[in-house]
């Protein structure tokens, strides 16, 4: 059914649709609407999850863990400050294979605080062993997050779906929102496997004590099956294509251009709209654009492929290493060495919510082209 | 020589100190609980020396998720078990005083206030023991741990215990009490009655620290006791905000026939001053609750 949403109405309904047993979050700009949608469903009847006050961002990561391991399928949704806060507990989540599905509405963080759009929350968790995909608008927020539940179970790790705060969060756009009757065949009731949930039936230890015999060996599975995820998201997003009748492609990242250009302009989430829209334009000059929609894992060979012939690839990032280069830019940057010939260059835009305009977008598809190679900060 | 089967609910072979007072205290504790439950334990010594993988001594389905969480995690299982229409299978939260009264007081207030059945059992030796002696919320004025060590300017711990039975009591809990390792049966029996009540209920238990309190290992019962026949360590009883049951002290000690076991309060023994203190708290105690 076609309507017009606001970014999170659109989650939330999904969210909905996905039917978990429990919610728990608290609230932070600019994910409230979210928590809020659901409360009012639940209120009003429409849905049987339970509902959980947490107390804090690290409560609400708590009580959905423990939701988990007791048996059910769990939501949580945060940004910035709250992402951080519940950072342990995240990475806890990960080493116990606890199929979590959480939203991080991409808020800057503090200090000096801040409540717009950029993604450094995010990325800063990325080394934590949660798969980590990209909206890019509100239908592929929906999309993304049906997927994550479908991906999260079949290989058993937590899954973070990204969208850039109010950019996405609090703008309307026009969706297809699937019937439940289609989410209930793509997405079944969630699956109690044996020994992996808290059981008197079946009594057996969870977050267990491991000494340096065993736990490095423990921490490597748990990264090989995160790297090895990325066929299941493949696999996850055909499935998703042909049941809901919308090119997902591999998943993990979409290539929009000829496939000749020379210039390649990098980015995730939703500055992809803005580079598209330059894109269009009759004045520029031709550039390609790499979509990068799954980060973790990190697409290594799809991002190669693409970007071998380039002779100059911008990365665009919304999100910084302090004192270093754009995170985007990092992972570019390591994957192509070597590979890639042409020049990789970092563009930081958005911190904070500095607007992205197409004069940004110009500015930096002239820059890549020059012989600098520093790390660039751009104003509007 | 006859002996008792064991607990199979938590087997020997853990690597507890000898003369643990926590681990008899939780020995107490699991078959009081029986096996239809769902345990969480915080980060500390229990979890160290009960599940290091591929081992474990619990017989029940037990999860460590990190140090301040186990009310957090607790109360996502229980919801679970809502949603998977399970209305008899209790959930229990548990941790050392250093995740109870300090790094987890925040998700063990949220977790009250939300008013969830579950029961939260501490068990006290007043520091944090599983890191090496290190002060707590819980240890109590005078005590020498790493953190607050006795020397020639400062004599051992200048805070005074946080009062967890008053702030329980503020939240309106249904149950609250207090015991100690000196009395396992009675540990028992408060396991027992607290699950009985609605809401969240809480108990409080003194276990004695071989190497936190520097006692002989063959102590820990003797010292649960004697914590309660000076007074410094009420046994309590609290129904519905009201005291219904205490142990009266019969035959009051003096807080030396305490202290004078314990490496932690050698240095108390010799100053006027800190002694007074202590033997304040103690008369405190006594006088509060009507020992």
């Amino acid at each position: 059914m076609r309507k017009m949403l606001e970014g999170s109405r659109a989650v939330a309904l999904t969210i909905k649709m996905c039917k978990p047993g429990v919610v728990s979050a608290y609230p932070i700009t600019p994910q409230t609407h979210i928590v809020e949608d659901l409360a009012k469903f639940r209120a009003e009847g429409r849905a049987k999850y339970e509902y959980i006050l947490a107390e804090s961002e690290f409560a609400a990561a708590s009580i959905v863990l423990g939701g988990s391991l007791g048996g059910t399928r769990v939501y949580t949704a945060t940004s910035s400050q709250g992402l951080l806060l519940m950072t342990e507990v995240l990475f806890n989540i990960a080493g116990m294979r606890a199929p979590v599905v959480l939203t991080c509405a991409n808020r800057a963080v503090s200090a000096p605080i801040n409540i717009w759009n950029d993604q450094q929350d995010s990325v800063t968790i990325r080394d934590s062993g949660w798969i980590m995909l990209y909206a890019k608008d509100n239908q592929e927020a929906i999309d993304l997050h049906l997927q994550a539940y479908k991906i999260a179970e079949k290989v058993r790790l937590p899954v973070m779906v990204n969208l850039d705060g109010f950019v996405l969060t609090h703008t309307y756009e026009n969706v297809e929102l699937p019937e439940q009757k289609e989410v209930d065949k793509f997405l079944p009731a969630y699956q109690l496997i044996k020994d992996y949930y808290l059981d008197p039936k079946n009594p057996r230890t969870f977050g267990y004590f491991a000494t340096p015999a065993t736990y490095m060996e423990q921490r490597q599975e748990l990264s090989d099956d995160l790297a090895k995820s990325k066929k299941v998201i493949s696999q996850v997003a055909k499935e998703f294509s042909q049941k809901f009748k919308r090119e997902q492609g591999d998943g993990l990242v979409e290539y929009i251009g000829t496939g000749k250009e020379k210039v390649i302009l990098v980015a995730m989430g939703s500055v992809v709209g803005t580079m598209r829209y330059v894109q269009n334009t009759k004045t520029q000059r031709q550039f390609g654009i790499l979509k990068i929609k799954c980060f973790r894992p990190f697409p290594n060979e799809e991002v190669v492929k693409y970007l071998r012939r380039a002779k100059y690839v911008a990365v665009i990032d919304k999100a910084v290493s302090l004192g270093s280069e754009g995170i985007l830019a990092s992972e570019i940057k390591k994957v192509g060495c070597n590979i890639v010939k042409g020049k990789i260059q970092s563009f930081i835009v958005g911190i904070g919510g500095k607007d992205v305009t197409p004069e940004v977008i110009g500015d930096i598809f002239r820059e890549v082209r020059g012989t600098g190679e520093e790390v660039r900060w751009m104003y509007p | 020589m006859s002996s008792k089967p064991h607990n199979k609910l938590f087997t020997p072979g853990h690597t507890a100190c000898a003369g643990c007072g926590q681990a008899l205290a939780i020995q107490h504790v699991t078959k009081a609980l029986g096996s239809d439950v769902i345990i969480v334990n915080a980060t500390g010594c229990s979890e160290v020396y009960s599940s290091k993988w591929d081992e474990s001594a619990w017989g029940q389905p037990w999860v460590h998720s990190v140090f301040e969480n186990a009310a957090g995690v607790a109360t996502g299982i229980l919801a679970a078990l809502r949603q998977r229409g399970n209305k008899t299978t209790k959930v229990v939260a548990q941790g050392g005083d250093g995740a109870t009264f300090d790094i987890g007081f925040g998700l063990i207030s949220g977790m009250w206030e939300r008013g969830d059945d579950i029961l939260y059992i501490c068990y006290d030796n007043e520091a944090y023991m599983n890191t090496g002696v290190q002060g707590s919320g819980a240890t109590p004025h005078g005590a020498g741990t790493t953190t607050t060590p006795a020397g020639r300017a400062i004599p051992g711990n200048r805070q005074f215990k946080k009062d967890m039975i008053s702030i329980a009591l503020a939240h309106g809990l249904k149950y609250v009490a207090a015991t100690t390792s000196g009395f396992p049966l009675d540990i028992e029996q408060k396991v027992k009655k607290a699950l009985t009540f609605p809401g969240p209920t809480y108990l409080q238990i003194l276990t004695p620290c071989v190497p936190g309190w520097g006692h002989e290992s063959d102590m820990a019962i003797d010292l649960g006791k004697l914590a309660v026949q000076t007074g410094l360590y009420p046994v309590l009883e609290f129904e519905n905000g009201i005291l219904v049951n205490k142990m009266k002290i019969n035959k009051p000690k003096p807080v030396t026939e305490y202290l004078k076991h314990q490496k932690r309060f050698k240095h108390i023994l010799e100053n006027k001053e800190e002694l007074a203190v202590i033997k304040e708290v103690a008369r405190r105690n006594v006088e509060r609750y009507g020992l």
